[in-house]
């Protein structure tokens, strides 16, 4: 069993399933021949031929359309969007249809699609190559929206997002594509869709967070243990619908909590966690919730990218503010 | 000079306005009267069906409706040239094509009346097929993905979308007919050329002297066709739809006709279109001409007119009875087809919901 990086456990991921279920197929700009701009689906068309592995006219919308009209014939599409910044023309498509069919016709006709995009900042890319827009999904009902940390829940989540029976949006943090490698034994084990993921016990202080930033957090629960202070480290990895169960369990032991997050702040996903801590975890607070996310503006091209991006120190400085107030 | 590309559009019609045959060389199904009859009854079935959609509205019995008047001949002919193994994607008007396909008057009156069981259709095959559409075109990509669908599973069947004069300039439609040519897909776009799109007539949606020469830069088979006549429409539309199902590429078919009455209940056209051009365009009303065409052959008379326009009476009625004694769902329901299975936080606010109701 081979190491792999996170964007290899997407790749091992599409693997395996279309080696174990006919219906799936893989469509996108590049997924071809090309492999992916990021080299996600690498070899696949050569396994599985070019109506499997497809690739399309370059339109987003023609892109999404497509695969609700396969997805509601019964097939299992995964079609990509090259960077989450184009998910934009195709979220017509995700909204208005693939995200209703099942409730507007009854259950009659069901979406089962999964729309991956390479998401968030900080590879120097271009504009609209960097943006973190997970909220503007996690409020669409119908819609799951996941984003895996790490290549073996790259690879297990992948694979619950294409058996899923309904539509998934898939964001991949494209920064931490190839920051490390694990073993992920490629034995097509799912990982579940609705149970956040405990990175690190901690008994002092919790913090909450996702996608790329992810890496930040772990970061400063170490710099916090050099001091020491105990943090745990919640990846909500499955973002909608929300496991809050496990964050309510981690703020009922530390009292204290930190929401880590990339996107601009204001309606960002953290607002909604910190509200939902409001209203079921108030007694257990003693501090307020702290967030550390990006500000609320547009991503900067890539001169000042990083400066968009929750630090290490940022995060290592509201969870001291938090561990001392109250 | 050299070309680079030449095309030409072919206009097909068999019927004239007078309802007098213009070609001699009729198509097989138009020479069995019988046949013919049957698809006059639906067209004014579709009829109807439509002036009772439109009292029940105005009498508060109905929401918002889309009114299908003049699109008869279209409707029904397009419905009429697909096979049951097919799959149709219609906007959110072309009631004919779905009567056809097995939905009930009282799907339709349902879905309107503000209640999502009225999509789902009941019999096949409609049951296979997509449900209205209600963004403009977003159904012609639906209909390119099942299209791929089948073409990846090697069936001969075929995808029928239907899209407006409007809704072809629509990037979707576009999109779809372009990767149906680029990938050969059995897909065939019917435009329903009907003048307006709301208030905004057809010379302002496209500057293309047709709206089926739009298929030719995405390399269909293309032909325009007079709506009106019900033979020239499924003439067109079976040729499309067998050559697509043969693997010889994808169609776009244009049926030019006129919305008679306004976009919908919620429409007033009198705001933006004269009395004339409405006047006119009801000269050309395709139920008169097809009947006229049959009572020319002997097929058709006044007696079994109103025989016919009985029993469509009897069998409207007894679709209102059922639409209207049909009781809401209870609250449960707008939650339970969110998911294949209820998330638990969408399981806490359903149960603080069916509370809020009394435990209902």
């Amino acid at each position: 069993m081979a190491a792999i990086t996170l964007i290899e456990g997407v790749t091992q991921a599409l693997a395996w399933e279309m080696a174990h279920d006919d219906s799936v197929v893989v469509l996108g700009e590049d997924v071809g021949v090309n492999g992916g701009v990021f080299r996600a689906t690498v070899g696949l068309q050569e396994k599985f031929g070019e109506w499997r592995v497809f690739d399309t006219p370059l339109d987003e919308t023609t892109i999404a359309g497509v695969t609700v009209g396969l997805a509601a014939q019964g097939m299992k599409p995964v079609c990509e969007a090259q960077f989450e910044g184009f998910m934009y023309p195709m979220a017509d498509q995700i909204i208005s249809h693939a995200a209703r069919m099942r409730n507007r016709t009854r259950g009659r006709i069901t979406c089962p699609a999964v729309f991956r995009a390479p998401w968030g900042g900080g590879i120097h890319a271009p504009e609209l190559h960097s943006e973190a827009n997970e909220h503007l999904f996690t409020n669409v009902p119908g819609l799951r929206v996941v984003l895996p940390s790490s290549p073996a829940r790259a690879y297990g989540l992948l694979l619950a997002a294409i058996r899923d029976p309904d539509p998934v949006v898939f964001f991949e943090p494209k920064r931490i594509y190839r920051q490390y490698k694990e073993e992920v034994p490629d034995d097509g084990e799912a990982l579940p869709l609705d149970v956040c993921f405990v990175l690190r016990d901690g008994t002092d202080i919790t913090l909450v967070t996702w996608g790329a930033e992810v890496k930040e957090a772990l970061e400063a629960a170490d710099a916090l243990a050099k001091e020491g202070v105990s943090a745990e480290v919640i990846d909500v990895a499955t973002l909608t619908p929300l496991d809050f169960d496990t964050i309510a369990e981690s703020i009922g032991k530390t009292g204290r909590c930190v929401i880590v997050q990339e996107a601009p702040k204001t309606a960002g996903f953290g607002a909604e966690i910190a509200a939902r801590i409001a209203e079921e975890c108030l007694y257990d607070l003693l501090a307020p919730v702290a967030r550390v996310t990006g500000y609320d503006i547009h991503t900067p091209l890539y001169r000042l990218e990083q400066k968009q991006l929750p630090s290490t120190a940022r995060v290592v400085a509201a969870a001291k503010k938090t561990l001392a107030a109250g | 000079m050299p070309i680079a590309a030449k095309f030409e559009i072919e206009y097909l019609q068999y019927l004239d306005p007078e309802g007098k045959q213009v070609r001699k060389d009729l198509p097989d199904f138009a020479k069995d009267t019988g046949q013919m009859v049957e698809l006059y009854k639906l067209m004014v079935s579709t009829r109807v069906f439509d002036t009772k959609s439109i009292a029940l509205q105005r009498t508060g019995k109905l929401g918002t409706y889309a009114s299908c008047l003049g699109h008869e001949a279209t409707h029904v002919g397009i419905g009429s040239a697909l096979k049951p193994e097919d799959v149709f994607a219609p906007s959110y008007r072309e009631y004919g094509a779905q009567l056809y396909r097995g939905v009930r008057p009282r799907d339709v009156y349902m879905y309107w009346g503000g209640d999502e069981r009225g999509n789902d259709y009941v019999n096949e095959p409609a049951r296979h097929d997509f449900a209205w559409s209600v963004p403009i075109g977003t159904q012609c990509l639906h209909a390119a993905g099942s299209a791929l669908a089948f073409k990846i599973r090697k069936e001969k069947r075929v995808a029928v979308c239907v899209i407006g004069d409007g809704g072809s300039s629509k990037a979707d439609f576009y999109g779809a007919i372009n990767i149906a040519g680029a990938r050969d897909l059995p897909l065939v776009a019917a435009i329903v050329n009907n003048q307006w799109a709301i208030s905004v007539p057809r010379r302002i949606q496209s500057g293309a002297k047709t709206l089926a020469q739009k298929g030719i830069a995405a390399g269909l088979h293309c032909i325009q066709v007079d709506g009106n006549d019900i033979i020239a429409v499924k003439k067109a539309m079976t040729d499309a739809v067998e050559l697509a199902r043969a693997g010889k590429g994808g169609s776009v078919v244009e049926c030019v006709t006129y919305r008679l009455g306004d976009h919908t209940t919620a429409d007033d056209a009198r705001r933006y279109r004269g009395k004339q051009e409405v006047e006119d365009a009801w000269k050309k009303d395709p139920v008169k001409r097809l009947r006229t065409w049959l009572e020319s052959k002997k097929a058709w008379n006044q007696k079994q007119e109103d025989k016919l326009q009985a029993e469509c009476d009897e069998w409207m009625d007894d679709e209102v009875n059922t639409y209207l004694e049909t009781k809401a769902q209870p609250v449960s329901a707008i939650f339970d087809y969110t998911f294949a299975e209820l998330p638990a936080d969408l399981a806490a606010q359903r149960a603080e919901a069916i509370a809020l109701e009394g435990g209902h």
